[in-house]
């Protein structure tokens, strides 16, 4: 108590400074995170930002587990999109081992990705919204929306897999299952629908005042300061900056599928709603395309494993990166001819956009800070990992 | 700018840097040219775009920190390295010529110890302030619990 006291600042000009805390149990952080705010009035002049209450130290583990054991365990890291942090895993590698992977399973990896993508943005969606609840004249009701769709994908996900969150789908050299009878046709249907659904939600949110005065010129990022920080995904997109690695260093045969990339100038987030909402589009555009083209064969290219440590990588480094639903997962591996890693880097897409914060919430009110937070969309297990 | 022509550049300006071909391209310097490679980087070949900076503990062979830098127009990326050499944990901080690497580089310091020199402000940032050691060292047992026990 005498601490808060003693940090309220007053100066005869009127000005008071007060340190206020948000978090780390703040339901607009979606998860665990912590932003010591510096007040004047209700503007914000300073921003500490805390993060780490999710640590699991998973680059230590990666050290003490097989190249057959961690990818899933990578999918704990961004638990949102568990698909693409496995993703990034085997691909380095593959890339070490020079391990070759099957046009199907390559297939398959950018169908599940996709899906994973789409299941990813709803869920910004609707928290976002909800976030910013009342204004947009009925607290939850995008939320359930966009839960209710979302629960469609994770059922296409628990008939292929068997798990609705964390998958271990992928494996060094394929994935590990094929689609069962039938999916293809249901995945169509879900894809169908939520198509238009979405549109449902572009009309309950374009034409909103609410909404807009909510999004349009709050948290703006310059393209200057979206390099020089290293954020990716739709907000370096939405500022202006038509970057996307699957178009840019094209990786399990995207190069095969049509799709735009989405780009908006204006960096603030309703720059970065339009883009991720163009995005569902394009990736139901490539979740058809899969489906129409899915090559037969085999759906991997090693033989089932006997023991974990049977897969051995050579000696050698490797950075592998793939678009995920929040940008640049990266992962960079340094393998040293044993059956584990030598050292293991996370890039966590959501802890480079996180970085940002500081930047640029001074200078706006105590509730934007909770619109710029939900618009960055942040997994804090992929910050934290 | 292809890869080929950024490895010239780089082997003109830094005498004695060790530049490997590929994407990325890896250049090695030591370490009193870290910053000055960071800033050709990002000004004579446009790499703006901060990817991660990390380190890699080489037991005999000290530590080093590496650096990922991109030019979003080309997609030309350069792995940057340099050794800090056996029992030494100081390096230059990046966060004059990046801002990314300010996060980065509190990552480091909390994982591997590292004083990043003209750092504005080096805190742990995942661990816990009290935390002791710093985990990705090699020398740090994983399989004995440490202090503080939470």
């Amino acid at each position: 108590m005498s601490e808060a006291l003693s940090r309220v600042e007053i100066d005869y000009a009127g000005g008071e400074r007060l340190t206020m805390n948000m978090g780390p149990q703040h339901p607009s952080a979606h998860g665990v995170f912590r932003a010591i705010l510096t007040l004047e009035g209700e503007t914000v002049v300073g921003v500490d930002a805390v993060v780490g209450y999710l640590h699991r130290c998973h680059e230590k583990l990666a050290e003490t587990l097989t190249y057959a054991q961690y990818p899933s365990i990578a999918s704990k890291t961004d638990y949102v999109a568990a698909m693409t942090s496995e993703f990034a895993y085997v691909m380095a590698a593959e890339n070490i081992g020079k391990i070759n992977v099957p046009k199907r399973a390559q297939y398959l990896r950018v169908l599940t990705a996709e899906l994973q993508r789409i299941a990813s943005h709803l869920l910004w969606l609707g928290t976002w919204c909800m976030d910013m609840g009342g204004a947009l004249g009925g607290g939850a009701t995008i939320f359930l929306y966009c839960i209710r769709e979302r629960e469609l994908i994770l059922d296409l996900f628990e008939s292929l897999v068997g798990a609705r969150l964390l998958y271990g789908f992928y494996q060094v050299g394929g994935v590990r299952y094929d689609l069962p009878a039938g999916w293809g046709d249901t995945c169509r249907q879900t894809v169908s629908h939520i198509e238009q659904r979405i549109g449902e939600y572009e009309s309950l949110l374009d034409g909103n005042p609410f909404f807009l005065a909510r999004a349009r010129g709050v948290g703006v990022i310059s393209r200057e300061l979206a390099e020089d920080v290293g954020i990716a995904g739709p907000l370096l997109r939405g500022s202006g900056v038509a970057f996307d690695l699957r178009r840019a260093a094209p990786y399990s045969s995207y190069e095969d599928f049509q799709f735009t990339i989405p780009v908006a100038p204006e960096g603030d987030c309703f720059a970065r709603y339009r883009v991720r909402m163009a995005e569902f589009r394009e990736s139901i555009r490539i979740v058809r395309q899969v489906l129409d083209a899915l090559p037969e064969g085999p759906i991997s290219s090693r033989p089932g494993l006997k023991s974990v440590a049977q897969i051995r990588i050579p000696k050698g480094e490797s950075y592998a990166r793939v678009e995920g639903p929040r940008g640049e997962v990266g992962c960079y591996l340094i393998a040293d001819g044993s059956a584990k890693p030598y050292r293991m880097k996370w890039r966590g897409a959501s802890f480079s956009n996180l970085a940002v914060l500081p930047h640029i919430i001074p200078g706006h009110k105590v509730a934007d800070v909770v619109a710029i937070m939900g618009s960055v969309d942040p997994v804090f297990g992929e910050v934290d990992r | 700018m292809t890869h080929e022509e950024a490895a010239t550049l780089i082997g003109e300006h830094f005498v004695g840097a060790q530049v490997q071909g590929g994407s990325p391209l890896a250049v090695t310097v030591p370490v009193d040219r870290w910053v000055a490679l960071a800033r050709f980087a990002k000004e004579t070949l446009g790499c703006r775009f901060f990817a991660f900076s990390t380190a890699v503990d080489w037991k005999d062979g000290g530590l080093e920190v590496i650096a990922k830098v991109d030019n979003l127009d080309n997609q030309l990326s350069v792995l940057m390295k340099t050794r800090l050499g056996t029992g030494v944990s100081a390096c230059p901080s990046l966060v004059p010529v990046y801002r990314g690497a300010n996060w980065m580089e509190r990552e480091c310091y909390d994982m591997f110890g590292i004083r990043f020199e003209g750092h504005p402000d080096l805190r742990r940032i995942l661990l816990a302030d009290d935390w002791q050691g710093h985990p990705l060292l090699k020398s740090y047992a994983v399989d004995t619990p440490h202090p503080p026990y939470r």
